[in-house]
């Protein structure tokens, strides 16, 4: 028995079993990058680092997209007052969606990379073989038809209904999305603008637009389980998208310093990318001061652990652990080592992997016909899994930062020594590393174990 | 704070302030890429870049190597290999010939692409031409 408002939200739960299953997918392969970290022929030549490493990857973004659409899925017709235009077109667009990432990744594994550039026809528009976007040409043209059809799902739920600050912010953040990715279809030879552009999508996502669907989410989070004022809400998440923009746009130069393009980006970036902790700061101070004056007490515990655990890990991940190297004398240093994988993790984990994980909590008990939360049995479980998950990836980060000084300091230094020989020098961090990736992978398993827990319903509180 | 600041205010500065730098960012973009010839080493780009670069794209190097600082950091950077091997790209090409099939026992290996004597002098060429990038002094030494 369903317990929700509106029937029409249901669609978002198959999206967030992707979103779970393709995230133990994209841990496994952590877990076989970590080891080739310090064992070096392990899997090869069958699964050489740079494929195991786009599953990694690509997993992260797909599983990511996966729990934003469920979020909105979830979210919006609640906002709206009405139900979602086509349950029909989100299911086939699930389908789609699902079926096109299994054959890119099945592609990635089954067939050297070259192959799969010339079966999927990349020289007609060259778009694979670069960061996050090695998807084949034809993959990405089904993302943006997936993107296309979502988005028409959404604004065509949200414009004929009550138009909320959490639905619009929302919305930009996911129109935003969709046309920055249309940046990866541009891709010239000057290997200056291809990165210029790069940058568009990734940098222009996850410390521009991608800062909208996070903060709407936790807004509305807040609001269901603190019963804060709206107003008050609504006035905090445009100034934290406010700032988020202010800070963020231009702060793309802190990834123009050493790449040919002009030298006064040294300058705008390290100012303007310095200001980009305050967005995620204020989060923080939303999340907290929401559940400190909160006027209810709402039995889903855990959501509220999560929602709070994304403020503070966002703002480390994202706001201190960017700060860190963001300067343009510490990035001449640090770029490109193993402090910027530390960020990377703690960032991505804090901020995105932890906000998706928030709204599946929330929004599971209803989903599932639980009430408006799951027994305190389970919840107990999946609280332990928020702590291990949490807590190792605060020591992948701090063993990743120590490496990064380390290769910094030996490598970079006067004359420096030659990479792979800094490489072996500081193996011991890699297999800290990867002790502290192995308890995450436990959380996360325990995470899904929480799901089939069974314990006294939980019926005390208001829905 | 509610009376003095309103919600109408706070969207206000959302639009205004996302507005104006925006426009501020457009402006810069098309500053730099007036600009870009001068640093972007251009003139180097041929055919034969052209043909590297697609080489580089379609093996994913830069899925364990870094590339002018970005990619993965898994393997040595490439944006100034050619002249960490003296500047040479016979030297960039024999390295890449002689990859063992079967990997390196217990070392991060480099796979054998198996490229053709054609690619081989592109992908030299265009690690050439980006080598040549002015990228502001960047790597602080020749060990990138
Ligand atoms: C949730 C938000 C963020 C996420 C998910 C994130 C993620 C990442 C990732 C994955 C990279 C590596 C990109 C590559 O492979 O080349 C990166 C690079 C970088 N990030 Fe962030 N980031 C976030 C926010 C920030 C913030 C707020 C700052 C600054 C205060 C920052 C500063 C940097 C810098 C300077 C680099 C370049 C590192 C280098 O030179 O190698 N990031 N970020
Ligand atoms: C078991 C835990 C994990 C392990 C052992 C692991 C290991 C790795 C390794 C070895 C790399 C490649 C670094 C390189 O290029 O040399 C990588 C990249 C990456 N991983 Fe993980 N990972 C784990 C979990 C996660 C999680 C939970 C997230 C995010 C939610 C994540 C996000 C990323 C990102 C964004 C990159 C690209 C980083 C960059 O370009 O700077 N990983 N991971
Ligand atoms: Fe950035």
């Amino acid at each position: 028995m369903s317990t929700l408002k509106y029937q029409s939200q249901a669609v978002a739960k198959p999206y967030f079993i992707a979103a779970i299953g393709l995230f133990v997918g994209q841990i496994i392969f952590g877990l076989i990058l970590g080891l080739q970290y310090v064992w070096g022929d392990f899997l090869f030549p069958e699964i050489p680092f740079n494929v195991a490493r786009m599953v990694h990857t690509n997993l992260l973004i797909v599983w990511l997209l996966f729990g934003f659409f469920g979020a909105a899925y979830y979210m919006v017709p609640e906002e709206s007052q009405r139900e979602l235009h086509s349950p029909k077109l989100a299911m086939v667009l699930f389908w789609v969606f699902l079926i096109a990432g299994a054959l890119t990744v099945v592609g990635y594994l089954a067939v050297p990379y070259a192959t799969l550039a010339k079966i999927t026809g990349n020289d007609l528009l060259p778009t694979m073989g670069r960061e996050f976007l090695e998807q084949p040409t034809i993959t990405k043209v089904g993302i943006v038809v997936v993107a296309l059809g979502f988005l028409y799902n959404i604004a065509m739920t949200i414009l004929p209904g009550r138009k909320t600050v959490v639905n619009v912010v929302l919305l930009t953040g996911l129109v935003g999305l969709a046309v920055l990715f249309l940046f990866s279809f541009y891709n010239p030879i000057n290997l200056v603008k291809d990165k210029f552009y790069w940058w568009w999508v990734v940098h222009l996502w996850v410390e521009g637009v991608w800062e909208l669907i996070l903060g709407a989410i936790l807004a509305y989070v807040l609001i269901k389980t603190t019963g804060i004022d709206r107003e008050v809400v609504d006035k905090w998440l445009y100034l934290i998208v406010a700032m988020a923009f202010i800070t963020g746009i231009i702060g793309t130069g802190h990834h123009y310093y050493w790449i040919g393009t002009p030298e006064y980006w040294q300058l705008f970036g390290s100012v303007f990318s310095a200001l980009e902790p305050i967005p995620f700061f204020m989060m923080t101070l939303l999340a907290f001061g929401a559940v400190g004056k909160r006027k209810r007490d709402h039995p889903n515990k855990a959501t509220v652990l999560w929602a709070m655990g994304t403020g503070v890990m966002a703002f480390l991940g994202a706001g201190v652990w960017g700060f860190l190297h963001t300067l343009s004398p510490v990035n001449f240093y640090t770029h490109g080592t193993q402090i910027t994988a530390a960020h990377g993790h703690m960032a991505f984990y804090g901020a995105y992997a932890m906000i998706v994980i928030t709204i599946i909590s929330y929004a599971m008990p209803y989903l599932r016909g639980q009430g408006n939360a799951a027994s305190w049995k389970q919840q107990y479980v999946e609280m332990w899994s928020f702590w291990l998950m949490t807590i190792s990836m605060v020591f992948i980060t701090l063993f990743l930062t120590g490496a990064g000084i380390l290769q910094t300091w030996l490598q970079r230094f006067d004359d420096g020594l030659p990479f792979m020989v800094v490489q072996d020098k500081i193996a011991i961090f890699y297999w800290m590393r990867e002790v502290a990736g192995v308890v995450f992978f436990l959380g996360l398993i325990l995470y899904i174990v929480s799901f089939f827990v069974k314990g006294e319903k939980n019926e005390k509180g208001i829905a | 704070m509610s009376e003095v600041f309103s919600k109408s205010m706070a969207r206000n500065i959302y639009f205004g302030g996302s507005m104006f730098f925006v426009f501020l960012f457009l402006g810069l973009t098309w500053h730099t890429n007036k600009e870009l010839p001068k640093t972007d080493n251009r003139q180097a780009i041929t055919e034969e870049v052209a043909l590297g670069k697609k080489v580089w794209e379609e093996n994913n190097c830069v899925g364990c190597h870094s590339l002018l600082g970005e990619g993965a950091y898994f393997a040595p950077e490439l944006g100034n290999v050619y002249k960490r091997f003296g500047n040479s790209k016979e030297a960039i090409k024999a390295f890449m010939k002689s990859r063992p099939v079967e990997g390196i026992p217990g070392r991060r290996s480099m796979p054998q692409f198996n490229l053709t004597e054609e690619e081989l002098d592109a992908i030299a060429e265009f690690l050439k031409y980006s080598s040549e990038i002015d990228a502001a002094g960047w790597p602080p030494n020749i060990q990138g």
